[in-house]
């Protein structure tokens, strides 16, 4: 939202999610690249096998699980919390704007970004089992 | 083939798919996961839920730069999110229940589709000289930076733009990919947004589309770290490049050039699908 009717405010929002955005993606390539060397020098000479799908062993199904993984200093723990973090990035840049919203005062948007932090947070904790 | 050869050629493939679609604008999505179906043999749905991490990530990074610029209409985009939200959901609700053979045939037509639509001739539309009711009332319209300072735009078709934002919303949710092509006509076609306010826009709800689907696939065990790590590692750094290189490279030609490979591959996921069924 730029041009005559722009506010201060306005901007600074758009700074914020444009730091957001790129520290997330920032942080979660990091992870993924440490839990990678992790993961290669470990599992590096196996086989890999994706042919047919079996899903993920429960601990890489939820987040609870990732979390426990990661702080094991497993490789595929650590990059799944890498993915973690960049699926949570969009999500926080949601939640950033409810509340930005709230600042500028503008409550038909504050309503709008719920509904869509709702939808991301069902899927996220539910997935739809 | 062990997994230390098959991570590196897969980041290579990755890295390749990034660059190009930064550089022609139809993103990696459409790339990597015929790659990694054709290619590689990888399961679709293992396929798919890497592609979508990979879209989250060179969308998140190139929104970053967009919406400092202030191209981005964060209005119309939060609006519209609730169409993509909801419609990706659903698509990825639709992706454990449609047999694997159904979703290779739909990818390849939503393939043919983003082909169909880059060769078409543009009609030029004429911006929209009146305020819509229902975008006023919405806050839309807006301005964007012009080469003389901030030229102020109208926002026209709000509900048949939502309707177009489900179904992208779906063929996200369905096949991992960001589904591009359909948000930039939705805002560009249908709701007369400036041409480099709807790409910058749709660039911008790719990621939160993308999130929402990627929840779904996540507990459903679709993400798999193995596989993810080199897709992400390489589309990153092939975007980067690929939306540098832009700028010295003739867009045009190279857009022929990969259209040619998209319909090629469009065809092969299509047998692929039809083959696997009998």
């Amino acid at each position: 939202m730029t041009g005559s009717g722009e506010l201060p405010a306005e901007r600074w929002m758009q700074t914020i999610i444009s730091y957001l955005l790129r520290g997330g993606v920032a942080l979660s390539a990091v992870l993924v690249f440490a839990g990678g060397i992790i993961y290669l020098a470990r599992h590096g000479l196996e086989m890999p096998e994706y042919r047919t799908f079996r899903g993920e062993p429960a601990e890489f199904c939820c987040l609870s699980g990732i979390a426990a993984d990661a702080f094991s200093l497993r490789g595929r723990g650590l990059i799944g919390l890498g993915l973690l973090v960049l699926i949570a990035t969009p999500v926080a840049r949601v939640a950033f704007s409810v509340f930005s919203f709230l600042r500028l005062r503008d409550y038909k948007y504050v309503f709008i970004t719920l509904i869509v932090f709702a939808l991301l947070l069902y899927s996220l904790f539910f997935g739809m089992h | 083939m062990h997994i230390l050869e098959f991570t590196t050629l897969i980041w290579m493939g990755s890295f390749m798919a990034g660059f190009i679609g930064a550089l022609t604008g139809l993103g990696g999505g459409v790339v990597i996961v015929p790659m990694l179906v054709l290619g590689f043999g990888v399961d679709i749905h293992y396929a798919a839920g890497a592609s979508l991490v990979s879209v989250i990530a060179t969308s998140s990074g190139a929104a970053a730069a967009y919406v400092k610029e202030g191209y981005t209409n964060i209005r119309v985009g939060m609006f519209l999110e609730i169409a993509t939200t909801l419609g990706a959901l659903i698509g990825a609700f639709l992706a454990a229940k449609l047999p694997i053979a159904a979703i290779s045939i739909i990818f390849g037509i939503v393939l043919l589709h983003s082909v169909y639509i880059s060769f078409r001739l543009r009609r030029k539309l004429l911006p929209a000289a009146r305020p819509d009711p229902l975008a006023a009332r919405l806050g839309m319209d807006a301005a964007y930076p012009g080469p003389g300072g901030p030229e102020p735009y109208h926002v026209h078709g709000v509900p048949g733009g939502f309707g177009l934002m489900f179904g992208a919303g779906a063929i996200s949710g369905l096949l991992g990919i960001g589904s591009g092509a359909v948000k930039v006509m939705a805002m560009d076609r249908v709701m007369r947004l400036p041409f480099k306010v709807s790409t910058t826009t749709s660039n911008f709800m790719i990621g939160v589309t993308a999130a929402a689907s990627a929840g779904v696939y996540l507990n459903r065990g679709y993400l798999d770290p193995g596989l993810a790590m080199p897709v992400v590692l390489g589309v990153l750094p092939g975007s980067l490049l690929g939306s540098h290189a832009l700028v010295r490279f003739s867009a045009a030609r190279l857009r022929t050039i990969f259209n040619v490979v998209i319909l090629f591959l469009a065809l092969e996921m299509i047998y692929n699908g039809i083959t696997r069924g009998h």
